[in-house]
Protein backbone atom coordinates (compact mmCIF):
# COMPACT_ATOMS: atom_id res chain seq x y z
CA UNK A 1 0.00 0.00 0.00
CA UNK A 2 1.60 3.54 -0.83
CA UNK A 3 0.43 6.59 0.89
CA UNK A 4 0.96 9.71 -0.59
CA UNK A 5 3.06 12.00 1.66
CA UNK A 6 1.44 15.64 2.05
CA UNK A 7 4.16 17.66 0.82
CA UNK A 8 4.88 20.70 3.05
CA UNK A 9 3.27 24.08 1.46
CA UNK A 10 5.86 26.22 -0.12
CA UNK A 11 6.79 28.94 1.52
CA UNK A 12 4.86 32.21 0.79
CA UNK A 13 8.02 33.79 -1.17
CA UNK A 14 7.91 30.85 -3.75
CA UNK A 15 3.40 31.46 -3.27
CA UNK A 16 4.31 35.15 -4.11
CA UNK A 17 6.48 34.29 -7.05
CA UNK A 18 4.03 31.90 -8.59
CA UNK A 19 1.10 34.60 -8.36
CA UNK A 20 3.67 36.82 -9.99
CA UNK A 21 3.98 34.28 -13.14
CA UNK A 22 0.38 33.98 -13.18
CA UNK A 23 -0.18 37.44 -13.36
CA UNK A 24 2.34 37.63 -16.40
CA UNK A 25 5.09 40.01 -15.13
CA UNK A 26 7.71 39.59 -17.53
CA UNK A 27 10.03 42.56 -15.78
CA UNK A 28 11.06 42.95 -12.01
CA UNK A 29 12.87 45.95 -10.73
CA UNK A 30 14.13 46.08 -7.32
CA UNK A 31 16.85 46.75 -4.54
CA UNK A 32 18.48 44.43 -3.54
CA UNK A 33 16.93 43.44 0.06
CA UNK A 34 16.87 40.54 2.67
CA UNK A 35 12.74 40.22 2.77
CA UNK A 36 12.57 39.82 -1.01
CA UNK A 37 16.08 37.64 -1.78
CA UNK A 38 14.33 34.11 -1.85
CA UNK A 39 11.63 35.91 -4.84
CA UNK A 40 14.46 37.71 -6.51
CA UNK A 41 16.30 35.07 -6.95
CA UNK A 42 13.16 33.00 -8.31
CA UNK A 43 13.02 36.02 -10.56
CA UNK A 44 16.81 35.61 -11.76
CA UNK A 45 16.30 32.36 -13.11
CA UNK A 46 13.87 32.79 -14.37
CA UNK A 47 13.81 33.01 -18.56
CA UNK A 48 10.77 34.75 -19.18
CA UNK A 49 11.39 37.43 -16.37
CA UNK A 50 14.04 39.84 -16.89
CA UNK A 51 15.15 41.45 -13.27
CA UNK A 52 16.61 44.68 -13.01
CA UNK A 53 18.62 45.39 -9.97
CA UNK A 54 18.43 49.64 -9.92
CA UNK A 55 20.33 51.68 -7.87
CA UNK A 56 17.40 53.59 -6.39
CA UNK A 57 13.66 52.65 -5.99
CA UNK A 58 12.21 55.92 -8.11
CA UNK A 59 14.14 53.77 -10.78
CA UNK A 60 11.87 51.36 -10.94
CA UNK A 61 8.11 53.07 -11.36
CA UNK A 62 10.08 54.52 -14.71
CA UNK A 63 10.86 51.15 -15.11
CA UNK A 64 7.78 49.62 -15.12
CA UNK A 65 6.21 52.88 -17.01
CA UNK A 66 7.94 52.34 -20.09
CA UNK A 67 7.65 48.48 -19.89
CA UNK A 68 4.05 49.04 -20.42
CA UNK A 69 4.37 51.27 -22.99
CA UNK A 70 6.25 48.61 -24.70
CA UNK A 71 2.92 46.42 -23.62
CA UNK A 72 4.77 44.35 -20.55
CA UNK A 73 3.72 44.15 -16.67
CA UNK A 74 6.14 45.07 -14.50
CA UNK A 75 6.72 44.63 -10.63
CA UNK A 76 8.59 46.80 -8.67
CA UNK A 77 9.98 45.34 -5.18
CA UNK A 78 11.13 47.67 -2.53
CA UNK A 79 12.03 48.06 1.10
CA UNK A 80 9.47 50.27 3.27
CA UNK A 81 12.82 52.94 2.80
CA UNK A 82 12.72 52.67 -0.66
CA UNK A 83 8.81 53.99 -0.74
CA UNK A 84 10.18 57.14 0.80
CA UNK A 85 12.66 57.27 -2.74
CA UNK A 86 9.72 56.66 -4.93
CA UNK A 87 7.05 59.52 -4.39
CA UNK A 88 7.75 62.40 -6.63
CA UNK A 89 8.13 59.56 -9.74
CA UNK A 90 4.49 58.59 -8.42
CA UNK A 91 3.82 61.65 -10.18
CA UNK A 92 4.14 59.50 -13.72
CA UNK A 93 1.81 57.28 -12.53
CA UNK A 94 -1.07 59.46 -11.64
CA UNK A 95 -0.58 61.82 -14.28
CA UNK A 96 -0.63 58.78 -17.10
CA UNK A 97 -2.38 56.25 -15.17
CA UNK A 98 0.07 53.73 -15.06
CA UNK A 99 -0.38 50.34 -13.44
CA UNK A 100 1.78 50.14 -10.92
CA UNK A 101 2.91 47.02 -8.69
CA UNK A 102 4.59 47.81 -5.73
CA UNK A 103 5.88 44.57 -3.12
CA UNK A 104 6.88 46.68 -0.13
CA UNK A 105 8.81 44.48 2.51
CA UNK A 106 8.23 46.41 5.96
CA UNK A 107 10.94 47.54 8.09
CA UNK A 108 11.18 49.83 11.70
CA UNK A 109 7.35 48.44 12.93
CA UNK A 110 7.84 45.32 15.00
CA UNK A 111 10.31 44.08 16.63
CA UNK A 112 12.96 46.46 14.84
CA UNK A 113 16.73 47.23 16.09
CA UNK A 114 17.58 49.73 13.77
CA UNK A 115 15.71 52.58 15.20
CA UNK A 116 16.88 54.88 11.82
CA UNK A 117 14.44 52.34 10.30
CA UNK A 118 11.66 53.68 12.24
CA UNK A 119 10.99 57.10 10.76
CA UNK A 120 9.83 56.16 6.47
CA UNK A 121 8.81 52.74 7.84
CA UNK A 122 5.80 54.61 10.19
CA UNK A 123 4.76 56.60 7.50
CA UNK A 124 4.70 54.02 4.84
CA UNK A 125 0.62 53.60 4.72
CA UNK A 126 -0.29 57.20 4.89
CA UNK A 127 2.15 58.58 2.19
CA UNK A 128 1.15 55.61 -0.40
CA UNK A 129 -2.32 56.37 0.32
CA UNK A 130 -1.56 60.05 -0.13
CA UNK A 131 -0.37 59.20 -3.71
CA UNK A 132 -3.61 57.16 -4.60
CA UNK A 133 -1.76 54.14 -4.61
CA UNK A 134 -4.22 51.22 -2.76
CA UNK A 135 -2.53 49.75 0.10
CA UNK A 136 -3.18 46.16 1.35
CA UNK A 137 -0.94 45.44 4.78
CA UNK A 138 -0.10 41.39 5.16
CA UNK A 139 0.99 39.50 8.53
CA UNK A 140 0.11 36.45 8.02
CA UNK A 141 0.95 33.99 5.21
CA UNK A 142 -1.98 32.45 4.03
CA UNK A 143 -3.09 36.13 3.21
CA UNK A 144 0.17 36.96 0.86
CA UNK A 145 -0.95 35.27 -1.77
CA UNK A 146 -4.69 36.67 -2.39
CA UNK A 147 -3.10 40.50 -1.36
CA UNK A 148 -1.22 40.04 -4.13
CA UNK A 149 -3.60 38.65 -6.69
CA UNK A 150 -6.05 41.69 -5.27
CA UNK A 151 -3.40 44.00 -5.99
CA UNK A 152 -2.49 42.96 -9.43
CA UNK A 153 -6.51 43.38 -10.66
CA UNK A 154 -6.39 46.87 -9.26
CA UNK A 155 -3.39 47.71 -10.79
CA UNK A 156 -3.56 46.26 -14.44
CA UNK A 157 -7.38 46.51 -14.05
CA UNK A 158 -7.85 49.98 -12.89
CA UNK A 159 -4.79 51.42 -14.48
CA UNK A 160 -3.78 52.95 -10.51
CA UNK A 161 -0.79 52.22 -8.49
CA UNK A 162 -1.37 49.10 -5.68
CA UNK A 163 1.14 48.26 -2.70
CA UNK A 164 1.09 45.33 -0.80
CA UNK A 165 3.15 45.55 2.40
CA UNK A 166 4.70 42.57 3.77
CA UNK A 167 4.95 42.91 7.44
CA UNK A 168 7.81 42.17 9.28
CA UNK A 169 6.29 39.85 11.71
CA UNK A 170 5.40 37.95 8.21
CA UNK A 171 8.70 37.91 7.30
CA UNK A 172 10.71 37.69 10.58
CA UNK A 173 13.10 40.57 12.74
CA UNK A 174 16.74 41.17 11.35
CA UNK A 175 18.87 39.10 12.84
CA UNK A 176 21.62 41.16 13.98
CA UNK A 177 23.48 39.24 16.00
CA UNK A 178 24.48 35.80 14.44
CA UNK B 1 28.09 74.54 -30.29
CA UNK B 2 24.95 72.92 -32.00
CA UNK B 3 21.51 74.49 -31.84
CA UNK B 4 19.08 72.58 -30.09
CA UNK B 5 15.91 72.82 -32.46
CA UNK B 6 17.97 71.83 -35.27
CA UNK B 7 20.12 69.44 -33.37
CA UNK B 8 16.86 67.50 -32.56
CA UNK B 9 15.57 67.83 -36.11
CA UNK B 10 18.41 66.61 -38.04
CA UNK B 11 18.36 63.02 -35.26
CA UNK B 12 14.83 62.62 -36.33
CA UNK B 13 15.27 63.10 -39.99
CA UNK B 14 14.54 60.32 -42.20
CA UNK B 15 13.14 58.59 -39.19
CA UNK B 16 12.90 54.85 -39.27
CA UNK B 17 9.29 53.41 -38.67
CA UNK B 18 10.52 51.67 -35.55
CA UNK B 19 12.56 54.41 -33.43
CA UNK B 20 11.04 56.06 -30.71
CA UNK B 21 11.90 58.72 -28.73
CA UNK B 22 11.41 59.83 -24.48
CA UNK B 23 11.96 63.23 -24.80
CA UNK B 24 13.07 64.66 -21.42
CA UNK B 25 10.95 67.05 -19.64
CA UNK B 26 10.69 70.87 -20.62
CA UNK B 27 13.14 71.86 -23.64
CA UNK B 28 13.94 68.13 -25.03
CA UNK B 29 9.75 67.62 -24.82
CA UNK B 30 9.24 70.91 -26.78
CA UNK B 31 12.15 70.60 -29.56
CA UNK B 32 10.51 66.48 -30.31
CA UNK B 33 7.53 68.15 -30.93
CA UNK B 34 8.64 71.31 -32.51
CA UNK B 35 10.78 68.64 -34.64
CA UNK B 36 7.29 67.27 -35.45
CA UNK B 37 4.58 65.89 -34.15
CA UNK B 38 4.37 62.05 -33.69
CA UNK B 39 2.50 59.26 -32.00
CA UNK B 40 5.93 57.60 -31.62
CA UNK B 41 7.01 60.23 -28.83
CA UNK B 42 6.28 60.04 -25.14
CA UNK B 43 6.73 63.76 -24.13
CA UNK B 44 7.96 63.84 -20.65
CA UNK B 45 6.09 67.03 -18.46
CA UNK B 46 7.47 65.86 -15.62
CA UNK B 47 9.08 62.74 -13.83
CA UNK B 48 12.48 64.56 -13.54
CA UNK B 49 15.45 61.99 -13.34
CA UNK B 50 13.23 59.60 -14.92
CA UNK B 51 13.28 59.67 -18.71
CA UNK B 52 16.21 56.72 -19.40
CA UNK B 53 14.24 54.38 -17.32
CA UNK B 54 11.54 54.72 -19.15
CA UNK B 55 13.34 54.16 -22.42
CA UNK B 56 15.14 51.31 -20.42
CA UNK B 57 11.43 49.48 -19.47
CA UNK B 58 10.15 50.14 -23.27
CA UNK B 59 13.35 48.85 -25.12
CA UNK B 60 13.44 45.95 -22.61
CA UNK B 61 9.77 44.89 -23.79
CA UNK B 62 9.96 45.89 -27.15
CA UNK B 63 13.43 44.42 -28.37
CA UNK B 64 12.87 44.94 -32.29
CA UNK B 65 11.68 48.64 -31.39
CA UNK B 66 14.79 51.36 -31.12
CA UNK B 67 14.40 53.74 -28.64
CA UNK B 68 15.77 56.81 -27.82
CA UNK B 69 16.05 58.91 -24.88
CA UNK B 70 16.69 62.54 -25.66
CA UNK B 71 17.06 64.60 -22.51
CA UNK B 72 18.59 67.68 -20.82
CA UNK B 73 21.88 67.43 -18.81
CA UNK B 74 19.80 68.31 -15.36
CA UNK B 75 17.51 65.67 -16.08
CA UNK B 76 20.67 63.43 -16.85
CA UNK B 77 21.79 64.43 -13.48
CA UNK B 78 18.84 63.60 -11.18
CA UNK B 79 18.51 59.86 -12.73
CA UNK B 80 22.53 59.55 -12.75
CA UNK B 81 22.43 56.16 -11.09
CA UNK B 82 19.95 54.87 -14.51
CA UNK B 83 23.09 55.17 -16.18
CA UNK B 84 24.57 52.41 -13.96
CA UNK B 85 21.38 50.55 -14.09
CA UNK B 86 21.42 50.16 -17.61
CA UNK B 87 25.08 49.31 -18.20
CA UNK B 88 24.01 46.73 -16.30
CA UNK B 89 21.54 45.57 -18.49
CA UNK B 90 23.43 46.53 -21.55
CA UNK B 91 19.99 46.41 -24.12
CA UNK B 92 21.53 46.78 -27.54
CA UNK B 93 18.67 48.94 -28.77
CA UNK B 94 18.31 51.85 -26.50
CA UNK B 95 20.65 54.94 -26.94
CA UNK B 96 20.83 57.67 -24.30
CA UNK B 97 21.04 61.25 -25.99
CA UNK B 98 22.23 64.20 -23.57
CA UNK B 99 21.41 67.57 -25.18
CA UNK B 100 24.08 69.07 -22.90
CA UNK B 101 24.17 73.27 -22.38
CA UNK B 102 25.90 73.32 -18.91
CA UNK B 103 22.35 75.21 -17.79
CA UNK B 104 18.61 74.55 -16.06
CA UNK B 105 16.84 76.15 -18.78
CA UNK B 106 13.45 75.70 -18.06
CA UNK B 107 14.04 77.33 -14.18
CA UNK B 108 16.24 80.72 -15.46
CA UNK B 109 19.49 79.29 -16.56
CA UNK B 110 21.36 77.74 -13.84
CA UNK B 111 24.10 76.77 -13.95
CA UNK B 112 24.36 72.81 -13.89
CA UNK B 113 27.35 70.41 -12.80
CA UNK B 114 28.61 70.21 -16.71
CA UNK B 115 29.24 73.13 -16.40
CA UNK B 116 31.54 72.34 -13.76
CA UNK B 117 33.75 69.55 -14.75
CA UNK B 118 31.12 67.06 -14.70
CA UNK B 119 31.73 64.99 -17.80
CA UNK B 120 28.58 63.16 -18.52
CA UNK B 121 30.83 61.40 -21.55
CA UNK B 122 32.86 59.95 -18.71
CA UNK B 123 30.33 58.79 -16.38
CA UNK B 124 28.35 56.72 -19.21
CA UNK B 125 32.13 54.71 -20.38
CA UNK B 126 32.44 54.22 -16.17
CA UNK B 127 28.90 52.68 -16.54
CA UNK B 128 29.93 49.90 -19.20
CA UNK B 129 28.81 51.94 -22.12
CA UNK B 130 31.01 50.86 -25.13
CA UNK B 131 29.97 53.26 -27.92
CA UNK B 132 30.27 57.25 -26.51
CA UNK B 133 29.80 60.01 -28.82
CA UNK B 134 30.79 62.95 -27.92
CA UNK B 135 28.95 65.65 -30.41
CA UNK B 136 29.62 68.96 -31.08
CA UNK B 137 29.28 69.69 -35.03
CA UNK B 138 26.90 68.60 -37.43
CA UNK B 139 29.98 66.45 -38.34
CA UNK B 140 29.23 64.50 -35.31
CA UNK B 141 25.31 64.89 -35.04
CA UNK B 142 25.49 63.38 -38.58
CA UNK B 143 27.56 60.32 -37.46
CA UNK B 144 24.99 59.92 -34.76
CA UNK B 145 22.12 60.21 -36.77
CA UNK B 146 23.42 57.84 -38.70
CA UNK B 147 23.76 55.57 -35.66
CA UNK B 148 20.02 55.74 -34.85
CA UNK B 149 19.10 54.78 -38.10
CA UNK B 150 20.69 52.44 -39.41
CA UNK B 151 22.83 50.09 -36.49
CA UNK B 152 21.83 48.90 -33.32
CA UNK B 153 23.83 48.55 -30.09
CA UNK B 154 23.64 50.56 -26.97
CA UNK B 155 24.90 54.20 -27.16
CA UNK B 156 25.39 57.19 -25.29
CA UNK B 157 25.64 60.78 -27.01
CA UNK B 158 26.30 64.23 -24.97
CA UNK B 159 25.25 66.72 -28.18
CA UNK B 160 26.72 69.87 -27.05
CA UNK B 161 24.27 72.59 -27.38
CA UNK B 162 23.79 76.19 -27.30
CA UNK B 163 22.20 77.83 -23.91
CA UNK B 164 19.65 79.61 -25.68
CA UNK B 165 15.69 79.48 -25.43
CA UNK B 166 13.92 79.23 -28.45
CA UNK B 167 10.15 80.12 -28.21
CA UNK B 168 7.75 76.91 -26.62
CA UNK B 169 7.03 74.35 -28.66
CA UNK B 170 3.94 72.56 -26.30
CA UNK B 171 2.58 69.24 -27.36
CA UNK B 172 -0.47 67.48 -25.91
CA UNK B 173 -0.43 67.28 -22.14
CA UNK B 174 -2.83 65.14 -20.58
CA UNK B 175 -0.77 61.88 -19.59
CA UNK B 176 -3.23 59.67 -20.70
CA UNK B 177 -3.54 60.49 -24.05
CA UNK B 178 -0.07 60.70 -24.54
CA UNK B 179 0.63 57.12 -22.81
CA UNK B 180 -2.70 55.55 -24.41
CA UNK B 181 -0.94 57.17 -28.40
CA UNK B 182 1.94 55.28 -27.90
CA UNK B 183 0.77 52.10 -26.44
CA UNK B 184 -1.01 51.90 -29.75
CA UNK B 185 1.70 52.95 -31.75
CA UNK B 186 4.16 50.29 -30.45
CA UNK B 187 0.98 47.99 -31.38
CA UNK B 188 1.17 48.89 -34.75
CA UNK B 189 4.77 49.10 -35.26
CA UNK B 190 5.05 45.64 -33.47
CA UNK B 191 2.21 44.31 -34.44
CA UNK B 192 1.37 42.97 -31.28
CA UNK B 193 -1.09 43.67 -28.98
CA UNK B 194 0.14 45.66 -25.89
Amino acid sequence: MTTIEKSEPPPWQDQLFDALKRAGIRQVGYVPDAGHSRLIERCKHDPDIRDIVLTTEEEGVALAAGAWLGGQRAALLMQSSGVGNCINMLSLVRACRFPMLMLVTMRGEWQEFNPWQVPMGSIVEPVLTLCETHVAKVEAAGEVVPAVENAVQIAFGGDRAAAVLLSQKLIGAKVWVK
Amino acid sequence: MLNRRAAMAMLLADRPRNLFVVPGLGSCTWDAYAAGDDDRNFYLWGAMGGAAMIGLGLALAQPALRVAVITGDGEMLMGLGSLATIGVQRPDNLAVIVFDNGVYGETGMQASHTQDGVDLCQVARGCGFKQVFDVADEDGLAALGGQLRSSSGLLFARVRIAPDEPPRALPEKDGVAIKERVRRAVQRVSGKQP
